[in-house]
């Protein structure tokens, strides 16, 4: 047991100063039938090397995005994160350390919260930005409950280029009901919501690029959302768009939530990612979520503290904006690590790269016969359409260690017009050679299949 | 090129460029008082990558290309690894010193789970691949759900829960859930004991549930007699916390939930404590319905300054046809990923797959320790706390006495009564004594409350140097030695900060002080 440090001797002689028999005793007013007699079922104990090696024989039988061509995106991006994005956040001061309630033994995690606040704020052109949340889906959630608090009405309308999981994670915080208005999937890039807004309606949330790669008209949107009394909320899940697409603030969102997994996190399979959510001044006291304030200490120097806790579960219980506790800490250092690491110059020819890569990507479809590319405009993204279903199409794909996209299917799987459908992702990481590779086996399993 | 450095600092107190940054050392700690921003070294034309400048070959950006500033600061990779490595020595974290807070759970990080979560065939899948090409992962998944019903002895488990709060979230939602599937739709009253986490109201306010407060007894337990008086056809369930806040267990917990199930509502328990009773005690035993699971407290994943977590819920029998999806199935030949709601199934909580980086490090954490293993440091974390106990409460008193505490153990603040020293100033002054401070004024039932939690990880030295320590400050405080902790901390990178000002008058974030420089492009 290497991480238990008493000996048998010292148990002893912890439990004489308590004044106890056996640490049975210490259990004493568990209910005598409750206390297992025998241990619980599970493996016993095991070395270093064993742990290891099982964990090694997991890891291998996954295949690695770094394995082979790879172009799936659909919300999670794999980008290259520098070497010492990974070395800084294993020091031990940050890795281990807890929430700042001590601020004055706290203030590197501190100080680093409110430069990512900075960062994120200067990202999507808002005044403030909170200290992060759990992802882009649950920030989405979270932006909607927040909109209904501050508009006092109800209706929500979600833009058919969400995210389909963020639509459904949506669906389950609010419920379903006549309130909350989903549009249906819209893969060519249409879609009715400046028509939906009425007098009812609390915000509506457009994602760009959308679901399907599309970049949407967010000025038009906030003008539409505006005249009505209503919220604009804006939604981006590759962040690195935002490095050559104008900033949502620019052109008057309300609240902006993104999914900050492409800067400074690996894939992970789906999690831990980062949420981050800005918003205007005006609506801080209801944004939910951490909050990093600058103030001085008893001797006039600079420092940083929580601030505006009155808004959180801790003191205002069941008042409080949400149920939220925590943040995605770690995961926020990472993102500003890799955001200093990249500065304005390195994310500007960071997104560059992403689109000129994707250019070439969406060039190459093009030459396949039977491949309808379905996007006039896109940043790193795109929507397919084949000939035929595309889940087999893309299995077949993978036989050959090419992650060809996302069929649609998987997501929308009760959507007739979604089943031909794959959305694909270029990043700074394709290489022509892959590009080349997936031309050349998605032309010989759509001529396969025709046959 | 501007630098932005040059400009005037963001608030009192002196910002000094990096590399020249005083080095105070008041007590033989190494930490640096002063690190600036990264918006006063950095500059927007400083880059630590080196990324190819391509021509775009025809833009299909549609007429949105960004045509305002970002204004983000820069550094090289010298200066990142610079500021980000000052920056972290103003931390206290585990694997410098004592972390004793209560109810948070600050145990040993092993490096071994840092090691194998960052192999490439965990770190480096999509979540939307192929499930043929990520068997190892959903077979990790399926052990890790193995463990925790095991553990806990329940019927199925939902991992995805981004925290603790939001596998409340999760198991609440399946209550709900199931009591409008069984017509019981009209059951809106949650009573949660007032010594509960703040996160228990929120969560059932946040459903839309109006929250009832238990009292406690004398004993700072829950009474099954106030529960029932509690009780009515329009409860929807009770949040309890086992062992609770007051770090006791709760000893008529199994009559507690025969009432709440005779009265048609469900028990959920709050998890956070598990690491005291797990691999002892099977929550479901206790008749429990649903349970979140801290993995990062009671499995050991590293709380990164406050995230990220993971809280998996466990499910009764009654409530596993409404857990979110998605979850893993074994199916023919190869294990499925259950990805649509299906007949009671809820929805989806989070876009993908959950916590997978923190599944790696709690089930390494457990088949490190075994089930064995895990029974003994359950054991160990309450051997400890009552060991601290034992040798505290002749001086610092114990609210409720006469009961052993479980992993943590609660006192309160009347050994400070008429010296001038509040409970805060004490904490401070642990603070220039090299440990962090424990949990104060939680629970809120107990005046100026300090919940100690010392965890199974602390070796009987450590805990001697503590207890050592926390008497002498007592004997200080009470000799009317008040400086010593009013004017605390004196060692640390920074003294007493104004909470108020920060919340007074926000300010969020940088701001810069001189106009932007025109772009360089």
């Amino acid at each position: 047991m290497r991480y238990l440090p008493h000996s048998e001797h010292e148990r002893a002689d912890m439990l004489a100063v308590i004044g106890a028999r056996t640490a049975e005793d210490l259990f004493a007013r568990v209910p005598a039938h409750a206390l297992l007699r025998e241990p619980v079922n599970l493996p016993r104990h095991a070395p270093e090397f064993l742990v290891e090696a099982r964990m090694k024989a997991l890891a291998g039988r996954n295949h690695a995005a770094g394995d082979g061509p790879f172009f799936i995106g659909a919300g999670a991006y794999r980008h290259h994160v520098p070497a010492s994005v990974d070395h800084l956040i294993q020091r031990s001061e940050w890795l281990t350390a807890y929430t700042p309630y001590q601020p004055e033994v706290s203030q590197g995690t501190l100080q680093m919260l409110f430069e990512f606040q900075t960062q994120v704020a200067h990202l999507t052109g808002m005044e403030v930005a909170n200290a992060s949340m759990y992802d882009g889906s649950t920030a989405t959630a979270e932006a909607v409950l927040m909109a209904r608090r501050l508009t006092r009405r109800n209706r929500i309308i979600l833009s058919g280029g969400l995210h389909p999981h963020y639509r459904d994670v949506v669906r389950t915080y609010l419920g379903d009901g006549p309130d909350l208005v989903c549009l249906p999937p819209s893969p060519e890039g249409q879609g009715d919501i400046l028509n939906r807004i009425d007098a009812e309606t609390a915000a509506i949330v457009v994602q760009t690029p959308d679901f399907y790669g599309h970049l949407r008209d967010l000025r038009a949107a906030a003008d539409a959302a505006h005249a009505a009394g209503a919220l604009l909320i804006v939604v981006v899940t590759e962040v690195v768009s935002l490095g050559l697409i104008e900033a949502p603030g620019a052109l008057g969102a309300d609240i902006v939530v993104c999914e900050g997994q492409s800067i400074g996190n690996s894939l992970n399979f789906g999690g831990p990612y980062v949420g981050l959510m800005a918003t205007r001044k005006e609506f801080i006291r209801q944004m939910p979520g951490r909050l990093c304030g600058e103030t001085v200490d008893a001797d006039g120097n600079r420092g940083f503290v929580l601030t505006l806790s009155t808004r959180e579960q801790h003191i205002r219980r069941e008042k409080a904006t949400s149920n939220i506790c925590t943040n995605s800490g770690l995961c926020a250092l990472a993102f500003s690590i890799h955001m200093s690491l990249l500065g304005e110059a390195g994310l500007k020819k960071l997104a560059r790269l992403n689109h000129h890569n994707a250019v070439k990507l969406a060039r190459m479809l093009g030459t396949v016969p039977g491949v309808e590319l379905l996007n006039k405009s896109f940043f790193n993204e795109m929507t397919i359409r084949l000939p035929v279903p595309a889940a087999p199409v893309v299995e077949m794909l993978a036989k050959a260690e090419v992650l060809a996209g996302l069929p649609v299917s998987r997501l929308e799987p009760d959507n007739p017009a979604c089943e031909n459908l794959i959305v694909l992702a270029a990043t700074e990481l394709t290489t022509d050679d892959d590009i080349a590779m997936l031309a050349e086996c998605l032309h010989a399993a759509l001529a396969e299949d025709v046959q | 090129m501007s630098m932005n450095n040059q400009g005037r600092p963001t608030g009192v107190g002196t910002a000094v460029p990096a590399g020249t940054s005083d080095f105070t050392s008041t007590s033989g700690s190494s930490l640096l008082p002063n690190e600036p921003l990264l918006f006063e070294i950095g500059d927007r034309e400083h880059s630590g990558v080196d990324l190819p400048d391509v021509a775009i070959d025809g833009s299909f950006l549609g007429g949105f290309e960004r045509k305002s500033e970002i204004d983000l600061a820069g550094l090289t990779e010298p200066e990142t690894l610079r500021h980000y490595v000052r920056l972290s020595r103003l931390n206290y974290s585990i694997d410098s010193g004592m972390y004793p807070l209560g109810s948070c759970t600050m145990k040993h990080n092993p490096r071994l789970n840092e090691k194998m979560a960052r192999l490439a065939g965990f770190a480096d899948i999509h979540p939307l691949q192929p499930v043929s090409t990520v068997q190892g992962a959903l077979a990790l998944m399926d052990e890790l759900a193995h463990w925790l019903m095991t553990l806990t002895n329940t019927a199925a488990v939902c991992l995805t829960p981004k925290a603790g709060a939001h596998g409340e979230m999760a198991g609440m939602m399946a209550i709900k859930a199931a009591q409008e599937a069984a017509g019981q739709g009209h059951r809106k009253i949650v009573l949660v004991p007032e010594s509960a986490h703040g996160t228990n109201p929120a969560t059932a306010a946040f459903l839309g549930y109006s929250v009832k407060a238990v009292p406690a007894r004398d004993d700072g337990t829950v009474d099954v007699e106030a529960v029932k008086a509690a009780l009515s056809p329009d409860v929807a369930a009770i949040m309890l916390t086992n062992p609770n806040t007051c770090g006791l267990f709760e000893p008529e917990v199994i009559d507690i939930a025969a009432a709440v199930h005779e009265a048609g509502a469900f028990f959920y328990c709050d998890g956070a404590n598990f690491n005291a009773i797990m691999g002892v005690v099977r929550p479901g035993d206790l008749g429990i319905d649903a349970m979140h699971i801290n993995l990062h407290k009671t499995f050991s994943t590293p709380h990164g300054g406050g995230g990220p977590g993971a809280g998996p819920v466990v499910l009764s029998a009654a409530l596993a046809p409404f857990a979110p999806v998605p979850f893993v199935r074994k199916g023919e030949g190869q294990l499925a990923l259950v990805e649509h709601a299906e007949g009671q199934h809820l929805g989806r909580i989070t876009a993908f797959n959950g916590q997978m980086g923190m599944y790696v490090r709690a089930l390494i954490y457990m088949l490190s320790h075994g089930g064995d293993g895990l029974a003994q440091a359950a054991k160990d974390a309450v051997l400890n706390a009552n060991y601290i106990k034992a040798r505290l409460e002749r001086v610092f008193s114990v609210p409720f006495p006469g009961q052993p505490c479980m992993h943590e153990a609660l006192f309160d603040d009347s050994f400070l009564e008429g010296t001038g020293v509040s409970t805060l100033d004490f904490a401070k002054a642990l603070i220039d004594e090299g440990f962090h401070p424990m949990t104060m004024y939680f629970p809120l039932v107990v005046h100026g409350a300090m919940l100690v939690e010392p965890t199974e990880s602390e070796s009987k030295q450590t805990l001697d140097r503590f207890c050592d320590v926390m008497l002498e400050l007592a004997t200080d405080a009470r000799a009317g030695n008040v400086a010593r902790f009013t004017s605390a901390p004196l060692n640390a990178p920074r003294r007493r900060l104004d909470e108020t000002r920060a919340a007074r008058s926000p300010v969020l974030k940088w701001e810069r002080q001189e106009p932007l420089p025109e772009a360089a492009e």
